[in-house]
């Protein structure tokens, strides 16, 4: 049926009932269609909030030499925009490691904060070297690292074996980046894909071989 | 000479309704005669926005928002630009004020019951208003590019991160990246001049509308528009917002500005609250300030947010203890508004409450220790208890019978 073949005097009271339902209907439809475009239209502005492609690239690889890295050092390398973290552990930091579990939230790091290859006691691929993100897994501090001989270390905890402290909220990790209990942080931090590329040089951002 | 005037307001009123808004607004809207010192805040809330508009304008004009320029350009503000360090002082410390302003406006709510029947609706355009506000600072926060702008919004957007499932990707989203960089201080900069302020303004036009609907409360919580008009048609109990409101109103923006004065002059950084200490080192990605905390308006929140030992529930707490205000008009069953008619047990529960948020203030800014753990986790039972349990006390409270006039 087509609208313009309806003359006004054709038009009766009861057909004038039925043009309300018309009516209604077109009314739904325009929303609907209006809605459904005003949607998609919204899409391209949602998406321009996302990381651009040169922001994409920035995330690129980064690597560290840790040739000159001493016991209990640690050297800060930057990747994402974020601090990555390479502390060399001694013998005896390793042997304490152990000893914490009981304080600890997820001492066997079940939860997938790192790549497979770190899913062990150490959280690391060479048991000496811990490689994690600098950042607080609460709301994204940067803790400081606290030695077991560092004059403040007392005030952080009794029998502190050295680790991280996050000034922010207050939350401890141990030197495998493992997070105590009852502290606000709810994970380990964050081991990054990494690879040996020889005994001195780490990348940053890429799984090793095989993983 | 008067000829002319009336005849171009004819000719004006033929074509937009002038006359008409003044009356309606101004010169015959009646509020209860019986207004006190804390009704100064709204207009002075109003005030502060104009200068805050006005300096960020100015501001705006000499600011780069390019992270490896912003610092750089503050500084250049603060040290080049002429009276440059007068506007940027102004705004700086004009966002404090603006909180102190709203924080004793929606106070005086508190004790005069404003957000009950029929003003549900303003109380909640007046929390919409809060909110914006608190984004808006916080954006503009980000601008001077210091270590607390950058570590206090590291932590801010991180909250999203603990938004089961999606936290992660709607953090990165309102980053732009996966940490807080170039690309954030330049959406943050677009957000905090273009999009907050036509939000701001909107809302604020729409709080002044509904508050001319339903007519002012005042401090005896008692409805004006409910008493019998006299002959000339005003209610007994109101006077004409001009002159009188203005004339008083005018008083208290005379004195708001010497206090204002005082602090840009004399205490710009007001010893750490108005401008942070460690905002004069530039921001540092890679190098956290062993100790981060919000600006003073934001502290009490803050400290909820770390009382909770978990992450998700720490947020949700704190997000709570916003949006609890909201339902703040059904929370009260009391049959009187004003403190004035209220009883003993209103009158500690709010005491209690008081306690809690300057208490919790306090905290927010401390770093945290075990005690003062505890501490954020007592007042913030406080904190909520005040609300939550409000529908039971606003009806035990033994209240004092309500006159039917104003009792000035």
């Amino acid at each position: 049926m087509s609208a313009h073949s309806v003359t006004p005097s054709q038009v009766s009271p009861e057909q004038g009932t039925d043009d309300k339902g018309r009516r209604r209907f077109l009314i739904a439809a325009t929303t609907v269609v209006g809605g459904i475009g005003a949607g998609f239209a919204s899409v391209p502005f949602i998406l321009s909030l996302q990381p651009s492609a040169k922001t994409r690239a920035a995330g690129a690889p980064v690597e560290a030499d840790i040739s000159k890295l001493e016991d209990g050092q640690r050297i800060i390398v930057e990747w994402r925009g974020k601090p990555v973290w390479i502390v060399k552990r001694t013998p005896q930091n390793l042997t304490e490691l152990a000893t914490l579990t009981g304080k600890l939230r997820d001492p066997t790091s079940e939860e997938p904060q790192q790549p497979a290859y770190a899913k062990n006691e150490q959280r690391s691929i060479k048991p000496e070297y811990l490689v994690v993100v600098g950042i607080c897994t609460h709301l994204g501090c940067s803790p400081s690292y606290v030695t077991a001989d560092d004059p403040s270390a007392k005030d952080l905890m009794s029998d502190w074996k050295g680790g991280f402290f996050c000034p922010c909220h207050g939350s401890f990790f141990d030197l495998a980046g493992r997070v105590y209990q009852g502290v606000p942080a709810p994970t380990n931090l964050v081991v990054p894909p990494h690879k040996y590329l020889s005994d001195t040089r780490i990348l940053i951002g890429v799984d090793q071989d095989g993983a | 000479m008067n000829n002319l005037l009336t005849a171009s307001l004819e000719w004006i009123d033929a074509r937009y309704p002038l006359s008409q808004q003044w009356n309606e607004h101004l010169a015959k809207y009646y509020a209860p005669k019986n207004f006190n010192f804390w009704y100064y805040f709204g207009s002075l809330a109003i005030l502060v926005l104009v200068l805050q508009m006005v300096t960020g304008i100015f501001l705006a004009g000499s600011y780069k928002p390019d992270a490896t320029l912003a610092f750089a350009s503050v500084e250049y503000i603060m040290r080049d630009v002429e009276y440059g360090w007068l506007i940027r002082y102004m705004h700086a410390i004009g966002a404090s004020f603006f909180f102190i302003a709203v924080y004793l406006h929606m106070f005086r709510a508190l004790l005069y019951g404003s957000y009950r029947k029929p003003r549900e609706l303003l109380w909640i355009i007046g929390m919409c208003i809060y909110m914006a506000l608190m984004a808006e600072s916080f954006l503009g926060y980000l601008l001077p590019w210091g270590q607390m702008s950058y570590w206090g919004a590291q932590v801010i957007i991180s909250l999203f991160g603990a938004i089961p499932y999606i936290g992660e990707d709607l953090a990165v989203w309102v980053r732009g990246d996966y940490v807080i960089s170039d690309v954030t201080l330049n959406r943050f900069f677009a957000y905090h001049v273009v999009s907050m302020p036509i939000i701001l303004l909107g809302l604020v036009f729409v709080h002044i509308l509904a508050l001319h609907h339903v007519g002012s409360n005042n401090p005896d919580g008692i409805e004006i528009k409910k008493q019998p008009k006299n002959e000339k048609g005003w209610y007994l109990d109101g006077i004409p917002f001009h002159p009188y409101y203005t004339v008083k109103d005018i008083f208290g923006v005379g004195i708001f500005l010497i206090l204002f004065a005082l602090a840009i002059f004399y205490a710009p950084e007001m010893g750490g609250y108005f401008l942070e200490k460690n905002n004069f080192f530039p921001a540092d990605p890679m190098n956290t300030p062993l100790h981060i905390e919000p600006l003073w308006y934001f502290t009490p929140f803050y400290a909820i947010l770390r009382a909770i030992p978990d992450k998700l529930g720490g947020v949700v707490a704190m997000g709570a203890s916003i949006v609890v205000l909201f339902f703040l008009p059904w929370l009260d069953r009391s049959p009187v508004k004003s403190i004035r008619y209220k009883g003993m047990v209103y009158k500690l529960a709010l005491f209690l409450f008081v306690v809690s948020f300057f208490g919790l203030g306090y905290l927010g800014m401390q770093a945290p220790t075990p005690t003062f753990t505890l501490l954020s986790r007592i007042l913030s039972v406080i904190y909520f208890a005040f609300f939550l349990l409000m529908p039971f006390y606003s009806v035990w409270d033994k209240t004092k019978p309500v006159p039917e006039r104003l009792t000035d």
